[in-house]
């Protein structure tokens, strides 16, 4: 084996560089499972109640869409099908991110030339890179299963949940090894495996929403849809190990078999060559900055649109619902009948909507970190472009651009929903409301982000951190019973969940003066500060 | 005529770290400045703070009459900036970033452009990311030069450049310094200042250690004198002015300072010269004299 010489000291170096970033990413996936298992003991603690919450749940596309079906309804069963795909698609995107970071961003950085040059086998980058991301995976599954157990929860289950979501951790590192060798950019391999983790939990998504329309093999399609087939807590299918083995093997295989193929540093595609000249449109800090960020900007608006369908069509189920189940049609009516629950349905999905629109502002504000700290921030300032325009031709990604990416998506999700029931003009306004108050928020986030870049550049990685902590408060604040000073830390806590709730303006105002403020100061700190190039 | 560049008194500090010391620097216009020193001696934090990329912690910079932190857009259109450490974006062509940067700059010339890819040899459709080290500095290079600046900042513009590029660099700084343009040109490589540089500021530990024109700078140094006689050369350490005298046989090697060569010569001749070796300082010796450790300026 001698294209693997080194791989073990390779392993332990890599381990080291990234010592606090994967200890982040465990603490993460292994405390909140536990946590929710927790709450929902104490929350449902009879039968009964449980029983409710999973009748309603099954009956309805609309919410087997949000979190898929519950096929059990035992505290593990609730607790794997509150936190089980979400879980899921986090840990296969640490898992494509971090391999396609150990092995396409060292080849393009030109590090791995340094590594290659000395006693370090053909393989063993990639397979080091693999091994990590799997063995994370592992790491998580021994310490979730343990904590399950920790919390009541049967062996078998809790060891299915686990390792389950160590496979899935696995599968997607399959697929960041070959997106790793196709491009010859490591930002173009991680769109790529990006778009495979969104296209999985999509599939997903539609398969099991759906189930009555026959559509549901979709999910089996899904790496993260065999998460919900493997049934933790709810009769094991153990075989489906299998699919992810197997899907793996390919995967690593035929990533291994084109690295061998390749010369270091290339990808699959030669690379065309580009103008001679510059088109007139490049000639300002705003002409380069849509250059840089116009792929983006595309990527994440096309797949956001079709989330919005997707959630559109699965809109109108809500109806049927009441239809068929007069009782509990009964109880909606009371609440504001049919227009009452789709209402709540929407508010719940523009704000998941919100929160990935977010990601994209905070990414694209922080493209000023990254050309700043590649040093191509400096040929730039070096010319008659002051720091404030060049700053701000990235800032309008980051602020209009998740307004334009989730107005869309919003109005697509409206539109959809209304071709269904015939109503389309009110339909897409409506939606398109509710998506539009989330703004103030994804605008404090992206403004945080500035805030950070602007005055304490080493640290603007804690926008991420930002993020996820709305994303926990957001969907496990309520069920894990935060205190309410907790979740007021979130914009998005303070946005009215309209349609569902009255508009309130005071509110809106106040997050986006916050946002404001937050950007001013970051622009004014840059302005101040020194540029910081290697 | 105003100084192009006048740097007094600056220092500036990063954490613990002392990168610039008080160091004074003086660019009069339409000279090419050679700015000389090791690496890490202090060269592109100075350079960067002339760019108004850096903010000084004291001392003042005046560059062609205005203030390199507030004036950036009046200084910048007038001047033209290549890194040490040229980074493209990865997917824009270099032709596209030649242009670019020049518009950014307020215009560039096409017909410059156009031959000075030739000179250069450089192929402008490549993508950023497939562009080797020395091509990126070329990208770097057109751009500046096809731009009618009066002032060119140069930061190692030759590190990655072979040797046939770097006489073509060295043809195109005397076009420049012909047509009255001021260059600083930050380099460690002494052969690329000695033959293109008017005056040198040797920098070293973030000041400067000598300023001068090379003929002045050479006046502190000694000449090496090397030769083969017929007599025992042994007396020659005798001899006032001279020093590191070695003697192996009938040859000797000596240093000599330049007020005492004409006793060196008077000494060796009735010795009977076989062979003489004469060489004024080369900058490397100048260089090491600076740069050794405990040596003074």
């Amino acid at each position: 084996m001698e294209s693997l010489v080194g791989t073990w000291r390779l392993i332990r170096f890599n381990l080291r560089r990234d010592r606090i970033r994967l200890a982040v990413w465990i603490v993460l996936l292994v405390l909140v499972p536990v946590a929710t298992a927790n709450a929902i003991a104490t929350l449902y603690p009879d039968e009964a109640a449980r029983q409710q919450l999973a009748t309603t749940v099954n009956a309805n596309p609309a919410f087997l869409a949000l979190l898929g079906p519950v096929y059990d309804t035992s505290v593990g069963g609730l607790t794997a099908w509150r936190i089980g795909t979400i879980v899921a698609f986090l840990i296969g995107l640490m898992a494509i991110l971090s391999v396609v970071r150990h092995t396409r961003d060292e080849e393009e950085t030109g590090r791995q030339e340094l590594l290659a040059a000395t006693v370090l086998g053909r393989h063993a980058p990639l397979t080091a890179a693999l091994a990590i991301s799997i063995g994370a995976g592992l790491v998580i599954a021994v310490l979730l299963t343990a904590g399950l157990v920790s919390q009541g929860l049967p062996l078998a289950g809790s060891a299915a949940y686990g390792f389950g979501l160590a496979a899935v951790a696995a599968t997607f590192a399959g697929f960041g090894a070959v997106a790793a060798q196709l491009t010859q950019n490591a930002s173009s391999a991680r769109s790529i495996g990006v778009a495979i983790v969104g296209l999985s939990f999509l599939l997903r998504l539609a398969g099991d929403a759906g189930e009555s329309n026959g559509i549901s093999w979709l999910s089996w399609l899904s790496p993260i849809g065999w998460f919900t087939q493997l049934r933790p807590f709810a009769g094991e299918e153990w075989w489906i190990f299998l699919l992810w083995l197997g899907l793996t093997a390919i995967l690593a295989a035929t990533a291994f078999a084109i690295s061998a193929r390749r010369d270091v540093g290339a990808g699959a595609f030669p690379p065309r060559p580009g103008p001679a000249f510059a088109a007139r449109s490049l000639s300002s800090a705003f002409g380069l900055s849509w250059r840089l960020q116009r792929g983006a900007l595309l990527g994440w608006l096309i797949g956001l649109a079709v989330l919005g369908v997707v959630y559109g069509a699965v809109g109108d189920s809500i109806g049927d619902l009441l239809e068929d189940t007069p009782q509990i049609a009964q109880i909606f009516e009371q609440l504001g009948g049919v227009q009452g629950i789709t209402d709540v349905f929407f508010s719940t999905v523009v704000g998941i909507l919100a929160l990935i629109a977010s990601a994209y502002g905070i990414r694209s504000v922080l493209k000023l970190r990254v050309e700043e700290e590649a040093s191509r921030a400096e040929p730039v300032l070096a010319t008659a472009t002051r720091r404030q325009p060049w700053a701000a031709s990235h800032l309008i990604y980051g602020l209009l651009g998740p307004a334009l990416i989730l107005l869309i998506a919003g109005a697509v999700a409206g539109a959809t929903y209304g071709a269904i029931i015939g109503d389309v003009a009110n339909q897409t306004g409506r939606v398109l409301e509710a998506a539009a108050v989330q703004l103030p928020a994804v605008w404090v986030l992206s403004g945080a982000a500035m805030a950070l870049f602007g005055l304490l550049p080493e640290y603007t990685g804690l926008s991420w951190g930002l993020l996820v902590a709305c994303l926990v408060f957001g969907q496990l604040g309520r069920i894990l019973q935060f205190p309410q000073w907790l979740l007021d830390i979130s914009p998005f806590t303070h946005i009215p969940l309209v349609p569902a709730e009255d508009l309130r303006i005071l509110p809106l105002a106040i997050l986006t003066t916050i946002a404001l403020v937050l950007v001013v100061a970051g622009l004014a700190g840059f302005r101040r500060r020194d540029l910081q190039t290697p | 005529m105003p100084a192009a560049i006048e740097i007094k008194d600056m220092v500036k500090t990063f954490g613990p770290t002392r990168a610039l010391d008080g160091l004074d620097l003086e660019v009069a216009t339409g000279e090419v400045h050679g700015f000389l020193g090791p690496n890490g001696a202090g060269k592109t934090t100075a350079i960067r703070i002339l760019l108004g990329l850096l903010r000084q912690d004291s001392g003042t910079a005046v560059m062609l009459g205005g203030n390199p932190w507030t004036d950036i857009t009046e200084l910048h259109r007038r001047l033209a900036y290549v890194p040490g450490d040229v980074m493209l974006w990865p997917n824009l062509s270099g032709g596209e970033v030649i242009d670019l940067l020049g518009r950014l700059r307020g215009g560039l010339d096409q017909k410059k452009r156009a031959r000075l890819l030739e000179r250069f040899d450089l192929d402008p459709t490549k993508k950023g990311r497939t562009y080797s080290k020395g091509n990126r500095q070329k990208v770097a290079l057109v751009a500046a030069l096809a731009s009618d600046v009066e002032l060119l900042i140069l930061d190692e513009p030759t590190a990655g450049l072979d040797p046939l590029m770097e006489a073509q660099f060295r043809e195109e700084i005397h076009e420049v310094r012909g047509q009255g343009r001021t260059v600083l040109l930050a380099s460690h490589i002494l052969a690329e200042v000695e033959a293109l540089c008017d005056r040198v500021s040797i920098v070293r530990k973030g000041r400067i250690v000598e300023s001068g024109t090379l003929a002045e700078l050479r006046h502190l140094t000694r000449t090496t004198v090397s030769a083969e006689v017929a007599g025992d050369p042994s007396m020659m350490r005798d001899v006032p002015g001279v020093h590191a005298v070695r003697v192996q046989d009938h040859t000797v090697e000596l240093e000599v300072d330049p007020a005492h060569l004409s006793e060196v010569l008077q000494s060796l001749a009735p010795l009977g010269v076989h062979s003489l070796v004469s060489h004024p300082p080369t900058l490397e010796e100048l260089f090491i004299r600076h740069y050794q450790d405990g040596a003074t300026g």
